[in-house]
């Protein structure tokens, strides 16, 4: 390429020159792209500055950090991190941190851990958010629970409601998977004759108001093929799982239409078990977390959702 | 003047000969795969070809010969067109991610079958948006950067067709295959191993065009904003073919597994997508700006020496940058030490490229000020700077960690699609839609101001809504009380996101508006075309005929 200037593009034949911007006074390259042209402006110092803080910065990062391959090794770095290291020492410091509290919940000794008023207040925000992370996306924020969902907030349980009975739901689930889960099955009575089917689901859907007629076919029926599980009159509490009908708590609806529906189909509803997914303390926590919900209910109950 | 008139009839003769081609690759795929998204998507190529064919074989005869004189001509049409499906998908995509984010607010706002979920809709956005919006603006706009700067005729009139067209098709196939549930799961690389192939045939096609026709430049030189085109072209590629490696499951279905496993797929998906955004979201549009920004504001470009600075520098270092995504992940500490560092690194390239372009305006305020159009450029370049030192600082990895999978990574990027890639097809677009439909300006002026404003207005909204939303998540999130407890349980950051989810929704909409508005006024300015030509606006030695 010439460095004679007076052959470059865009200059002057004879001076040399080339054209000069009167806004900024640089002259251009001498290029024209389709009427496009470009200033011979030099580098701003700036920019070089910059760029050369930018590579100080991660050569700087490169001598302190693992930065480089070097085949089937790399540069460690003069800190030497790792970040396997790292991240469990700050596990580590989590966990130890909790221990201090926590510990004590793998005693489920319920009736002094709630007598501990400065433990309580450590460890009952701990099993709300333990509570919101792992409860709420069945029960409800407050435990308010829903269709198919049981309320945790009323004093009404299927199988009971006291921190150890709680524990042992978690640990084992209802219907789930674990070897000595809880199981409860409401079976379906579709065998029985439509008119039956009607006249116990009118029934049944009467009882929570106690204008159930008690000499009426459908108590007959009810107490043959109902009180079994649910108890004589329909009042639960027999622990293993069938809800009483009389009180104000449902877990799927208690009208005729969905009594119908849950006799024909029958029920059988699942709570996962927890022991591999929460310690033993865990558990403990959530337990009187949960116990103390209904407790706060205290003695009237907030009844049912639906 | 139909299209199929630019067109010889030697040239009509080859389109139909492809067209009937695509027709029997489609009937192929559907007798192949019988049913499923590939039967249909053969179908669409059968459709298409068969319509094709029988749009050049009518004009075969009909039409008369294009006059002697073409070759003294640039070739405008399929920039045109290129156009026409820009705005086309701009309006798509944007408008269903205006539906994706009022569905983070208002979850049930969507009819309860699958292809309308959330998880199949998000990529119909995010491709329709790159692919359909960004990759037609940035294949158009080529066409016409390259024959402007190299003052030559596009190689030859059929190659373009055959990359516009097939393109399209691509973004169909992909758009169309993700509501069916058909995905690759790599993000920004959903589309499977069929139309991936078809992708590679368009893509070299594209490049062999741009590169053969940069051949016949009368320019000693070549421009910048061709450099940075074929860097896009050339690099997006390299990734494209890397990333999407895989083998099929049977030659008639969909399904494939990729070649990659583990944390080397991890990598390989990350230089990917990072690159995407480099060589697809960045170079390609930097192009675009080269070329509109000094002409519409009638300056000279502010320093060469910075120009080619910015471009060595971005395609360096970008390359080395995507492990940035894989922060505390499986991957190993180095290769993110080494993405991080480039990242910084990375910084004044782009900062060059942002101050180059805001230089050049040195001389010109006063046209920023009053030219709507103008004003589109300029705040891509600033939006161009503010995201390029965003994402270098979210490089960093404790900074990462704070913002690693929240909403100012979404942020992030819509302050980079939004505020600059957008607002630089925006400019270009209304430089170009009056010039290529022979008018001086556009049929409703006033609408481009209006639309500045609501785009601005809503970029602003959507970024600041999300800055604030991811802040706040990685805040919460990692929160943990005195005993060591976490402060927050999860749904409790979810719920602090509804005002800026509502946000969000808002400046979207806002900048849809806007995009509507920009179509129905291309649309108006197309019907009320002139016959303006600009003499001087020629290939400066006619080529020899093909």
């Amino acid at each position: 390429m010439s460095t004679d200037p007076k052959t470059l593009p865009g200059a002057d034949p004879h001076t040399g020159n080339r054209e000069i911007d009167p806004v900024t006074g640089y002259d251009t390259t001498g290029h024209d792209w389709g009427g496009i042209k470009e200033l011979n402006t030099p580098f701003p110092k700036v920019a070089l500055a910059a760029l050369a803080l930018t590579v100080i910065y991660s050569v700087i990062a490169w001598i302190l950090l693992p930065a480089w391959p070097l085949g089937r090794d790399y540069t460690r770095g003069v800190l030497g991190l790792d970040q396997q290291a790292m991240a469990e020492a700050r596990l580590r410091n989590l966990t130890d941190l909790r221990a201090g509290w926590l510990n004590r919940f793998e005693d489920p000794d319920f009736a002094a851990l709630s007598d501990d008023p400065a433990l309580m207040a450590l460890a009952m925000p701990a099993a709300d958010r333990l509570f919101q992370d792992n409860c709420s996306a069945c029960h409800g924020r407050a435990g308010g629970g829903g269709p198919g969902f049981p309320v945790l907030h009323d004093t009404y349980w299927l199988w009971g409601g006291a921190p150890q009975d709680i524990a042992l739901t978690l640990q084992v689930g209802i219907n789930a998977d674990h070897p000595e889960t809880r199981w409860a099955q409401m079976p379906a009575f579709d065998w029985m004759a439509d008119e039956e089917l009607s006249e116990v689901s009118d029934y049944v859907a009467a009882m929570r108001s106690g204008e159930a007629d008690p000499d009426g076919a459908a108590a007959t029926l009810f107490a043959e093929n109902c009180a079994a599980c649910h108890g004589e009159g329909g009042v639960g509490g027999l622990m293993n799982g069938a809800p009483s009908l009389v009180d104000d708590a449902v877990i799927y609806g208690q009208d005729a239409d969905t009594v119908m529906t849950t006799l024909l189909n029958g029920r059988q509803g699942l709570m996962p078990y927890w022991s591999d997914r929460l310690s033993d303390a865990e558990i403990n926590a959530l337990a009187l977390y949960v116990a103390r919900m209904s407790d706060a209910a205290g003695s009237t109950p907030s009844g049912a959702t639906e | 003047m139909a299209v199929t008139a630019t067109l010889t009839s030697t040239e009509r003769q080859i389109g139909i000969a492809i067209s009937a081609g695509l027709a029997v690759l489609g009937l192929a795929m559907a007798a192949v795969a019988k049913t499923g998204p590939m039967a249909l998507h053969g179908g669409m190529a059968l459709v298409l070809g068969l319509a094709l064919v029988f749009h050049l074989g009518g004009a075969l005869y009909d039409q008369p010969e294009p006059s002697a004189r073409r070759q003294a001509e640039y070739y405008d049409a399929p920039t045109r067109f290129g156009i026409v499906m820009t705005l086309i998908w701009a309006v798509t995509a944007m408008g269903v991610g205006v539906w994706l984010a009022a569905l983070m607010y208002w979850p049930e706002a969507t009819p309860p079958v699958p292809a309308t979920s959330f998880g199949r809709m998000r990529p119909v956005h995010t491709s329709g948006i790159i692919f359909g919006f960004g990759g037609n603006a940035l294949i158009a706009t080529s066409f016409y950067v390259v024959q402007r700067t190299s003052r030559a005729r596009l190689a030859d009139a059929v190659s373009p067709w055959f990359v516009l067209i097939g393109f399209n098709l691509f973004c169909v196939w992909a758009a169309t295959g993700y509501l069916m549930g058909q995905t690759q799961s790599k993000e920004y690389a959903e589309p499977e191993w069929y139309a991936d192939l078809w992708l590679v045939v368009v893509w070299v096609t594209y490049f062999a065009l741009y590169i053969r026709t940069l051949a016949r430049r009368a320019e000693p030189h070549i421009y910048v904003a061709n450099w940075y085109y074929m860097s896009f072209i050339l690099v997006v590629a390299m990734l494209h073919i890397v990333n999407n490696l895989a083998l099929p499951v049977t030659w008639g279905a969909g399904e494939s597994y990729t070649i990659w496993t583990g944390v080397q797929d991890a990598m390989i998906q990350w230089w990917y997508g990072h690159n995407a955004v480099a060589f697809f979201l960045t170079t390609g549009f930097l192009g675009m700006l080269y070329y509109f920004l000094p002409v519409r504001a009638q300056r000279p470009i502010w320093s060469y020496r910075l120009s080619i600075l910015s471009f060595w520098g971005i395609v360096f270092f970008y390359m080395w940058a995507g492990s940035h995504h894989l922060h505390y992940t499986a991957l190993p500490y180095w290769v993110q030490t080494l993405g991080m560092t480039f990242s910084v690194m990375l910084l004044v390239p782009s900062w060059a490229s942002a101050g180059n372009a805001i230089a050049t305006l040195n001389g010109a305020w006063h046209k920023v000020r009053d030219d709507a159009v103008l004003r589109f450029m300029f705040v891509a370049a600033v939006f161009y700077g503010l995201s390029t030192f965003e994402g270098s600082f979210l490089a960093i990895r404790p900074v990462n960690s704070l913002s690693h999978y929240t909403d100012w990574t979404v942020g992030h990027v819509h302050s980079g699609t939004l505020g600059w890639v957008a607002m630089i097809v925006f400019g270009a677009i209304y430089s170009l839609v009056p010039k290529l439909w022979g008018r001086a300006d556009m049929a409703w002026p006033r609408a481009v101001e209006w639309h500045f404003w609501l785009a601005i207005t809503g970029t602003l909204i959507y970024v600041v809504s999300l800055w604030n939303a991811g802040i706040t998540q990685g805040l919460m999130w990692r929160a943990y009380d005195e005993g060591g407890a976490l402060s927050f349980s999860f749904i409790e950051s979810v719920e602090a996101m509804l005002p800026y989810y509502a946000a969000r929704t808002l400046g979207g909409a806002l900048f849809l508006t806007g995009a509507v508005l920009c179509a129905l006024n291309c649309r108006a300015t197309m019907r009320a075309a002139g016959d303006r030509v600009d003499e001087a606006d020629r290939p400066l030695v006619p080529q020899p005929a093909e």
